[in-house]
């Protein structure tokens, strides 16, 4: 296997003083799945932009198929064969699956220079067959799964005869299903030849599809080698150069009374008689697949949605939360499941966004205080580690990882006393996953009630006193920690009801 | 200072410099201190309407209405002294406020309540305010002799040689800066802009933001309104048509991002006093009426081409010194 379809060396991107990367080479062979590791802010994403001709390289040199060559653009790279899924999205919402695919390389009519929609539909078609999609080419992206737009901008990638698709933390988003099946399209696109650039923080995943990995650190080349030849351990090592504490820290935390009480709950055609208790103490896990309606119910009782029926108690006293500053008032907090859209102001920088909560905490009367507003933001920032040059830079400048914990730091700060978290370790590398697990821990140990929706089985297993499954809008099971394992849990979650 | 000659409020500012410069070394009257205060008088009721308009820009929106409201807020207060000249200049001002106040309000309540985009609920009260105006007058002129002596000389009322204008227009300005900078509601109307879903979840009440930016762009429209007719000495039905431009123009030659969450009331403030300039120089350097337009036109688009390419470079000039204070 020395037939290197790119090799990068000694590639060095600076940001304004920022060495996002300093000094990594990188070599991908056809045919080979190679997983790219890191923290967050290792560089991941930024070589990965490098590649695909986003960012141009402070130094350092590109060669494919044995001939340097340079990306200027993104164009550049995707005719020589590149193609990339991004860690954030890149998709037209509101334009058809065929548009999106044929977008940038649109087919002519030969004769009269006008776009031929007729063949390029014809194309999407085969296209989505190929991927076995039940989708049809003038569905609007919007209208699609978060697993389904992956699936598409695989269509694209193969659209554009990608010799090498570049797929940046895909499977964030999705259900064990999903990737079960994205595994699939991943060895049937690697046994036509085709190299695969993957990039997670999931080492089962690692272990699960690449044969091949390198690993960066703070912008550095760390190593690399084959999957075959090496244990976990050992990855983890090389990742964060020291080894892991213990992951999914036991908790001993004391359960008090019930402190928030959910009956009936119910919204015309998205969940119906959602019930459950949340005692002091407790962390309370939620799971269930991509659309069972988990977030849609805490939304509900945040106050950003509305209820057709059922009733919230909070301390034994029914509540009237009819939107998100009702819901703060009553001392709860809500993480949401998007950083990008409902999580983080991109345009602001780190320190408005973690006070941006707490406002009337931070200030004096009307007016802002910004030393306050430095402490608070310097104690949780540090806390939680985020890598940033500063707390005035711009959440835009971090990366996804670093994006996340932002606003994990924002909810954490208005010192809730019901914490409602929407997949908190969402793109967070496993280091910092203690971290934050740790933090639950304690954060349950102060006695302060907390919802965990997780898409992660071991993370659900490994830090709930209690298990809520739901399928389809309904809750179909209820395990103590004792009685939860993770064969009962998927059969719940899947829809085949097990007392 | 640091803070507030940020990146493209930058450039403008070096690039206005350029002008100055260039101009001066063919007409060197141009430099003269008086024609600069001229400059800040024929600006100074830009940049206070350009200040509101900034705030509506900032969380998304847009008021195309601040022509016609400043028309008919200047208007009423021109009958009212016509007919009640016992009336003092005071109470003239506040009431000039008051109906820019409603004003606004209305199209506030348009946007936050009935949900109507801000573009079109502006585009109706556009209209709608320009239509009043011809009603209240009947389609004739409050003209010179028409305003009492109070009236009239107010915005030219000078101390220590500057003008009572410009004093209300520092004051505009120095009121604002607080208001968006040190205040809560000023950092939730940035964040508003910067991202409504957000926001939201953080317990911002989007109506109450929207609500107050239409609100107060009113206000002080209502203000400019009385000015304007006090310093040209005229109300009229044509007052201030085609003025929302120009106070669209100064935010984005300001570096104000039109989607909304980023931009300075002293990038807009610049924004103002860069038109003022470029029209001021136009007409020293004898450039026919004809050409003015046009050129005018061409070097806004130039100022903001050369602003979007420079601020790269500058970010980067910032972000190293401020990795070095570190
Ligand atoms: N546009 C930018 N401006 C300034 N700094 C940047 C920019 N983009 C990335 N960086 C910095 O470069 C470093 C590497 O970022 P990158 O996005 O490549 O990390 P990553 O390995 O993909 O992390 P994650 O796992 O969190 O996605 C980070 O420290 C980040 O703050
Ligand atoms: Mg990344």
């Amino acid at each position: 296997m020395n037939n290197c379809i790119i090799e990068m060396k000694g590639i060095k991107k600076y940001f304004y003083g920022v060495k996002a990367l300093d000094g990594v080479d990188f070599k991908v062979r056809t045919g080979e799945v190679h997983a790219l590791i890191g923290e967050n802010g290792a560089g991941k994403s930024t070589l990965v932009k490098i590649l695909t001709g986003v960012y141009q390289p402070t130094a350092g040199t590109i060669i494919l198929n044995d001939k340097p060559v340079q990306f200027p653009s993104p164009q550049v790279s995707q005719k020589a064969g590149i193609s990339a899924i991004h860690q954030e999205a890149t998709m037209f919402p509101d334009l058809s699956v065929m548009e999106n695919i044929f977008m940038g390389h649109h087919i002519r009519n030969k004769s009269n220079g006008l776009l031929s929609w007729r063949e390029m539909k014809d194309k999407t078609q085969i296209l989505l067959d190929k991927l076995e999609l039940d989708i049809r080419p003038d569905t609007k992206v919007k209208n699609l799964s978060v697993a389904q737009r992956h699936m598409v901008e695989i269509a694209k990638a193969l659209s554009l005869n990608a010799k090498v698709v570049i797929m940046d933390e895909p499977t964030s988003a999705l259900t064990l299903r999903e990737v079960e099946y994205l595994y699939k399209i991943i060895r049937k696109l690697k046994s036509e030849g085709k190299a695969i650039i993957f990039i997670s923080h999931k080492f089962e995943e690692v272990f699960e599809i690449a044969d091949y990995f390198t690993v960066l650190r703070d912008g550095k080349y760390i190593g690399e080698g084959t999957i075959a030849d090496i244990t976990v351990d050992k990855i983890v090592q090389m990742v964060i150069g020291r080894s892991l504490a213990q992951m999914y820290p036991k908790l001993e935390a004391e359960q008090g009374n019930i402190i928030l009480k959910v009956e009936n709950l119910s919204k015309i055609g998205v969940f119906k008689n959602i019930s459950f208790d949340l005692h002091k103490g407790e962390i309370l896990g939620f799971f269930g697949l991509v659309g069972a309606g988990r977030s849609e119910v805490m939304q509900t009782i945040f106050g950003i949605d509305t209820k057709t029926s059922g009733e919230v108690f909070i301390d034994g006293e029914k509540v009237y939360i009819a939107n998100p500053s009702d819901a703060m008032n009553f001392g709860l907090a809500y993480l949401p499941e998007d950083r990008q859209i409902q999580g983080a102001i991109l345009a602001m920088n780190i320190r408005e966004n973690i006070t941006l909560p707490i406002i009337d905490r931070t200030s004096r009367h009307i007016f802002l205080d910004r030393n306050r507003e430095f402490e608070i933001t310097d104690e949780y920032g540090k806390y939680i580690e985020i890598k940033a040059s500063g707390w005035e830079q711009l959440v835009e400048d971090l990366s996804g990882g670093n994006q996340q914990k932002v606003v994990l730091a924002k909810w954490i700060a208005t010192k809730p006393r019901i914490l409602i978290m929407d997949e908190p370790t969402k793109g967070i590398d496993i280091a910092t996953k203690a971290t934050v697990h740790n933090f639950i821990s304690e954060l349950a140990k102060k006695g302060i009630a907390i919802i965990l929706i997780s898409s992660e089985l071991p993370e659900i297993l490994g830090m709930s006193n209690n298990v809520i499954v739901m399928h389809e809008g309904v809750i179909t099971a209820k395990f103590t920690r004792e009685g939860a394992n993770s064969k009962k849990i998927i059969r719940a979650a899947i829809g085949s009801i097990s007392k | 200072m640091k803070d507030l000659f940020r990146k493209r409020e930058f450039n403008l500012f070096i690039f206005i410099l350029f002008i100055i410069f260039g101009v001066s070394w063919r007409t060197p009257s141009f430099l003269y201190i008086n024609n600069f205060v001229d400059i800040l008088n024929d600006t100074a009721i830009l940049s206070m309407v350009a200040i509101g308009q900034l705030m509506i820009i900032v969380t998304g929106g847009i008021d195309l209405s601040v022509g016609s409201s400043l028309a008919l807020s200047g208007m009423s207060v021109a009958l009212l002294n016509q007919y009640h000249p016992g009336i003092p200049i005071f109470m003239i001002i506040l009431i000039s406020i008051a109906i820019g106040l409603l004003l606004g309000s209305i199209n506030g309540l348009l946007v936050s309540r009935a949900k109507i985009p801000p573009i079109i609920t502006t585009l109706g009260t556009m209209s709608i305010y320009r239509g009043l105006v011809f009603v209240l007058c009947g389609g004739t002129w409050v003209s010179a002799h028409e305003m009492t002596e109070a009236f009239r000389v107010f915005p030219r009322r000078s101390f220590l040689g500057i003008s009572s204008l410009i004093y209300l227009s520092i004051l505009i300005v120095i009121l604002f800066l607080i208001f968006l900078n040190l205040t809560r509601t000023g950092r939730e109307i940035y964040g508003v802009g910067g991202n409504k879903i957000a926001s939201q979840y953080v317990g911002i009440n989007l109506k109450k933001i929207q609500y107050i930016v239409f609100t107060l762009c009113g206000g002080i429209t209502g203000l400019a309104g009385f000015l304007w007719v006090a310093r040209y000495a005229a109300a009229q039905s044509e007052t201030a048509i085609g003025f929302e431009l120009q106070t669209i123009a100064a935010c984005v030659i300001g570096g104000v991002s039109i989607t909304g969450g980023s931009g300075t009331i002293i990038g807009v403030v610049l924004g103002a006093f860069f038109m003022g300039i470029v029209y001021n120089a136009l007409t020293m350097i004898n450039v026919s009426p004809f050409w003015q337009m046009a050129i005018q036109g061409f070097i806004i688009i130039f100022a903001i081409i050369i602003n979007t390419v420079m601020d790269k470079r500058n970010q980067q000039l910032m972000l190293r010194k401020r990795s070095f204070n570190e």
